[in-house]
């Protein structure tokens, strides 16, 4: 009896076991293909969005065909006299390391403090670092914009420095917070009690424990940075345009510049954007690189 | 001598007293921060909203009647919003069964996540002078389709609505994916297994399992790529119709400020912008908030 009723349990799980593999791998079948064909559909466009613009820099002539008539790399010294890339180029990098180094000055502390301590008003407070990245550039940009003219500061390069550090430095809070909330406060407070001060406390005990949070924050902000146009684009001027402004007004204004070598100075961009990305990606995940705030 | 008495006893007392409650030195930490935040975010929005209502015509509220009376302005409300919503509901639609597929780990995953990133990070000037000559009427996308013989004229996919829609599927989906992927990792498999074992099917063991625990972090998703979205510009002026279907509204409120030097209306155009956004991060919070926000989930 007890036999019987033990196989025909067994039989009647393998049954059930078979059934469910079987159905399962039926009703998995078409919806795995259709997700993996989703995926590689999505893929291949943008392979083809940025495998145009690469080919089309390095071709001679392009209407009309697959590929380009023939290959010259002229239209790179072209951009670089056109566009005076050495300039823009240099206006970026200056853009950029100030933003990351005054970013980090001000947002390092500012995140220790709000990771540390619970006082009244934190709310308010979390709030203000909250708000400038949930706001679209564009709709802080202008008003932004409009004070900077009045000061005479819009169309500087201290303009642009100061409007990118609207977002930046929530940024660097947001980031550096889980870096410091896992540094244990009785690391601090075992080199208080062997008598050490502030300053060596900040410099040989919380600066080397925080380095690798300052190096992931720096390196994203440079990338956001290196790649903000709504906020450039509003508050700079002709001599303080960052390589990707630029890029945009070589595409928006009219007139008679060739494509290629609009498409070379993307090219320049799509490069130095890519060597960032590598060093970036080396450092951090690239979950971080999206994530807004540390809700 | 004696005043220093009577005042000692107190003034230990109210630093311990504003230290027990988390208030000593170490918050003058966070002051250079937030004076930076007041100065460069506070004070010029509120700069700006002064500036709405001093608009050069039409007294206080000038410039916002100016924009609701104005059916060019006006629409400018329709098309935005019919450009946003489709995309992020695209993108975190199709983030949510790729993202439950690529939970396992398997060969190429981190090179796959690095790839999904390069859009993110091609910015969306790069992006819309990709689609203007991919899918372009002499472009790749059209070539193939002409190839395979599924069209027999170039599709027009530039110019207009449907180029502003790709632009912000390609770069809003590598976002949403990733935060849906990381938010779905939250979630520890044995949930799943447990269901399994009581005998739940694939889909039960999404639709009661999964997707509950996943809610939350897929609105802060969705309000994410809606912020995006939103505010997209410089792809609706370059693969767009800025002048009919993709006038959006941060194109109106640019073209108010910089184009036509109109200050007021392009800080009232802001101003529009900033409570049209505010109102729907504000509708999805709450819905959020009343959202099972258990120990183990899709955060959010």
């Amino acid at each position: 009896m007890s036999t019987s009723t033990a196989t025909a349990a067994d039989a009647v799980d393998t049954d059930t076991g078979i059934a469910a593999a079987g159905r399962g791998r039926l009703a998995m079948r078409p919806g795995t293909w259709v997700t993996w064909a989703v995926l590689a559909f999505f893929l291949v466009n943008l392979a083809g969005v940025i495998g145009t613009v690469l080919l089309n820099s390095f071709g001679s002539r392009w209407f009309d065909s697959w590929m380009p008539s023939g290959w010259t790399g002229h239209w790179y010294s072209d951009a670089w006299k056109e566009f005076s890339l050495s300039r823009v180029l240099g206006v970026t990098l200056e853009v950029t390391l100030l933003v990351v180094a005054i970013s980090l000055a001000l947002g390092v502390p500012a995140a220790y403090a709000l990771a540390r301590r619970d006082f009244p008003g934190k709310k308010a407070l979390n709030l203000l670092f909250v708000l400038p990245i949930l706001v679209p550039p564009i709709a802080y940009g202008i008003p932004l914009a409009t004070m900077l003219y009045k000061v005479h500061l819009a169309g500087t390069l201290t303009g642009v420095v100061l409007a990118n550090l609207v977002p930046s430095i929530p940024f660097v809070v947001f980031t550096m917070t889980p870096f410091i909330e896992q540094i244990d406060p009785r690391i601090e407070a075992a080199a208080r009690v062997c008598g050490a001060k502030t300053p060596t406390v900040l410099g040989r005990i919380l600066g080397p424990l925080l380095l690798p949070g300052m190096l992931a924050a720096g390196i994203l902000v440079l990338v956001r940075t290196f790649g903000m146009f709504e906020l450039t684009f509003l508050t700079s001027g002709p001599t303080s345009q960052t390589l990707v402004v630029t890029l945009f007004s070589a595409v928006n204004s009219a007139g008679i510049r060739s494509t290629q070598s609009i498409d070379a100075m993307a090219v320049v961009y799509t490069g130095s954007m890519a060597v960032l990305l590598l060093i970036a990606l080396r450092f951090v995940n690239p979950t971080q690189l999206v994530a807004r705030s540390a809700d | 001598m004696s005043a220093v008495i009577t005042t000692a006893p107190t003034r230990p007392a109210l630093r311990h007293r504003l230290a027990e409650r988390g208030v000593d030195r170490t918050l003058l930490l966070v002051l250079p921060g937030a004076l930076a935040l007041l100065a460069l975010f506070c004070y010029p929005f509120l700069y700006g909203l002064q500036l709405s209502f001093q608009p050069t015509a039409g007294g206080v509220f000038g410039a916002y009647r100016k924009f609701f009376s104005d059916p060019f302005s006006r629409k400018s409300i329709w098309a935005t919003f019919s450009l946003a919503i489709p995309a992020s509901l695209i993108n975190v639609g199709a983030s949510i069964p790729i993202s439950y597929r690529m939970r396992r780990d398997f060969r190429g995953k981190r090179i796959m996540l690095a790839v999904l990133v390069v859009p993110i990070t091609l910015g969306t000037v790069l992006t819309a002078e990709g689609i203007l000559e991919f899918f372009g009427p002499a472009g790749w996308f059209n070539r193939t389709l002409h190839l395979l013989g599924l069209a027999a004229s170039p599709m027009r996919l530039t110019m207009n609505y449907t180029g502003v829609l790709l632009s912000l599927i390609i770069s809003g989906f590598p976002f949403a994916y990733l935060l849906t992927h990381s938010y779905l990792s939250g979630i520890h498999p044995s949930l799943e297994k447990a269901a399994a074992t009581l005998g739940a099917g694939w889909w039960q063991r999404f639709r009661y399992v999964t997707l509950p625990l996943l809610l939350p972090g897929l609105l802060t998703t969705f309000s994410l790529t809606f912020v995006m979205a939103f505010a997209v510009f410089p792809s609706a002026l370059m693969v767009g119709d800025p002048d009919g279907h993709t006038h959006v509204i941060s194109i109106e409120a640019y073209e108010a400020a910089l184009e036509r030097f109109d200050y007021a209306q392009g800080c009232a155009d802001a101003m529009i912008m900033t409570v049209l956004m505010l109102a729907v991060i504000g509708a999805l919070a709450a819905a959020r908030s009343r959202m099972y926000r258990g120990a183990t989930g899709g955060k959010g």
